[in-house]
């Protein structure tokens, strides 16, 4: 007999068993195991997804920000192009300016010096020309100067035209003070006397006279009254040896000479 | 020469005896379950394991793959019962190349108390899924003349069950202890390793028949439409 039933029993209740045992040690423990890791796996995964969509997020705003930036950027760079142009073109302006100034202020200075050379010429060529003069006058006449100045001086008084006198008269019959006689050096008592003789003439009042020594003055003799000035003086003839002198400059062929004659006609008033 | 384990016996008293089928059965079982309690003492769940435990993970899982293969929509419910028939059957057949071992497998009486649970389950999970009333239905389906035929279709499938086990183990018992006497070195080898690919054979065949006919039990049948019929996916839920 292949079969036998108590056999068969007792492998049925064996298999049974073995199914509670496998059931116990085998499957619930695995399933388990396998069931935890796949949790864990899909929450790895869903933590993964969670962080990429937000890489994603941050990586658009990355992009968003860079693009804004070079956007500002360009913006920025625009304008302050078109600031530093405008600031080029202000300072450039500034610069000429300043050159244009700095160079008027040099020629103005170049004058200067040139008037002031001419000036120092002048002066010391009417010292010298007074100094011959003085000293042929006196060699010639031998009287000084002075006197032949003074007495210059009251002949023209004496030759003016009777409209004349009449006019300084009555420009001079108003004056408040005094009648000034400015000369460069000090009237001897006789050219004084003279001086005061021809001025009441003129004036029809006797008239107090104060004398004033003006070194400036070296040219001549100066009556003022009221405001009203009667001079002689040697500038015209020192005018004309002025330009002598420019013109023996301009003679030179230099171009300085030629700039400082140039300034010396264009030399202001003193 | 003996044709069945059952032949060897131990201890007898009465009724009650221990013979080699029952002897290496309780072997097999101690085996199994100690081997099972020794690698999922420690379990990981993290990335990082055993590979015994990788071991288990992989036939369990191919196991649970298989049945939802079938058409079983829950596999974790027939997983205890189709598994363990799975590994029983295939442990015992591994284990012919132990010397002195008799497979159990090789016991008609084994292989018809398989069937015979086989024959058990199948209503049982029928009723658990269908109720009772609508699984005994399913026997007059699709007309009440077919009650006898799937009565007597489900009595010689069990029969089937036990007997092509039996003879394909019992056969490949008898031809390896044939050989053994006419070629005693080489061929006998040849034949054991073959053995252990028919015995793996087997024990799939006989979980994978004993799923079918539990996924036949627990098919709900719907009555019939004259529209276009229900999608596969209807077929259990």
């Amino acid at each position: 007999m292949l079969i036998d039933w108590f056999t068969v029993g007792a492998q049925a209740l064996n298999f049974l068993i073995l199914v509670g045992l496998m059931q116990r040690f085998l499957y619930k423990p695995i399933l388990r195991a396998i069931d935890a890791r796949e949790k864990r796996v899909a929450m790895v995964l869903a933590e993964a997804e969670m962080k990429k969509a937000e890489a994603i997020k941050e990586r658009d705003e990355f992009n968003g920000r860079n693009a804004a930036f070079d956007q500002q950027r360009a913006s920025l760079m625009s304008r302050m192009t078109g600031e530093v142009a405008s600031e080029r073109l202000r300072l450039l302006d500034e610069a000429r300016q300043a050159v244009d100034a700095w160079s008027a202020k040099r020629m103005e200075a170049v004058r200067n010096d040139a008037c002031q050379l001419s000036q120092a010429i002048s002066r010391r060529a009417q010292q010298e020309v007074f100094a011959i003069v003085r000293k042929t006058l006196g060699d010639l006449a031998a009287a000084s100067l002075e006197e032949r100045m003074a007495d210059v001086f009251v002949r023209q008084l004496r030759a003016l035209t009777e409209k004349e006198k009449e006019g300084l008269k009555s420009a001079f019959s108003g004056a408040p003070g005094p009648v000034i006689v400015r000369s460069a050096f000090d009237l001897p008592a006789a050219q004084r006397a003279a001086i005061e003789g021809v001025a009441a003439e003129l004036m029809a009042v006797a008239t107090p006279v104060r004398f004033e020594t003006a070194p400036d003055l070296v040219s001549g003799i100066e009556l003022i009254a009221s405001g009203q000035k009667i001079a002689w003086n040697i500038a015209a003839y020192l005018l004309s040896l002025e330009k002598g002198v420019g013109e023996l400059i301009e003679a030179g062929g230099q171009p300085e000479a030629g700039s400082e004659s140039k300034a010396v006609g264009l030399c202001p008033e003193q | 020469m003996r044709l069945s384990p059952d032949e060897v016996i131990y201890w007898q008293h009465g009724l009650f005896k221990i013979n080699a089928t029952l002897a290496f059965t309780w072997g097999l079982m101690i085996v199994l379950a100690v081997g099972s309690k020794l690698v999922t003492r420690h379990l990981s769940a993290g990335l990082s394991r055993s590979r015994w435990q990788n071991l288990l993970e992989i036939i369990v899982i191919a196991i649970e793959k298989q049945i939802e293969d079938v058409g079983l929509r829950h596999p974790r419910r027939y997983l205890a019962f189709l598994g363990t028939l799975f590994l029983f059957i295939a442990v015992a057949s591994l284990c012919t190349v132990l010397p002195g071992y008799k497979p159990p497998t090789g016991s008609l009486s084994t292989t018809a108390a398989l069937a015979l649970c086989v024959f058990v389950a199948v209503p049982l999970f029928g009723i658990r899924r269908q109720g009772l009333f609508r699984y005994l239905a399913s026997y007059t389906h699709p007309t009440v003349i077919m009650l006898p035929f799937n009565i007597i279709g489900d009595l010689s499938r069990t029969l089937a069950l036990a007997v092509r086990l039996f003879g394909n183990i019992m056969s490949e018992e008898m031809i390896v202890g044939i050989l053994l006497t006419i070629t005693p070195f080489l061929f006998p080898i040849v034949m054991t390793v073959l053995g252990l690919l028919t015995g793996m054979v087997q024990a799939y065949i006989f979980s994978i028949l004993a799923a079918v006919y539990i996924a036949a039990a627990t098919q709900i049948h719907k009555p019939r439409r004259t529209a276009a019929p229900a999608p596969a996916s209807n077929r259990e839920t």
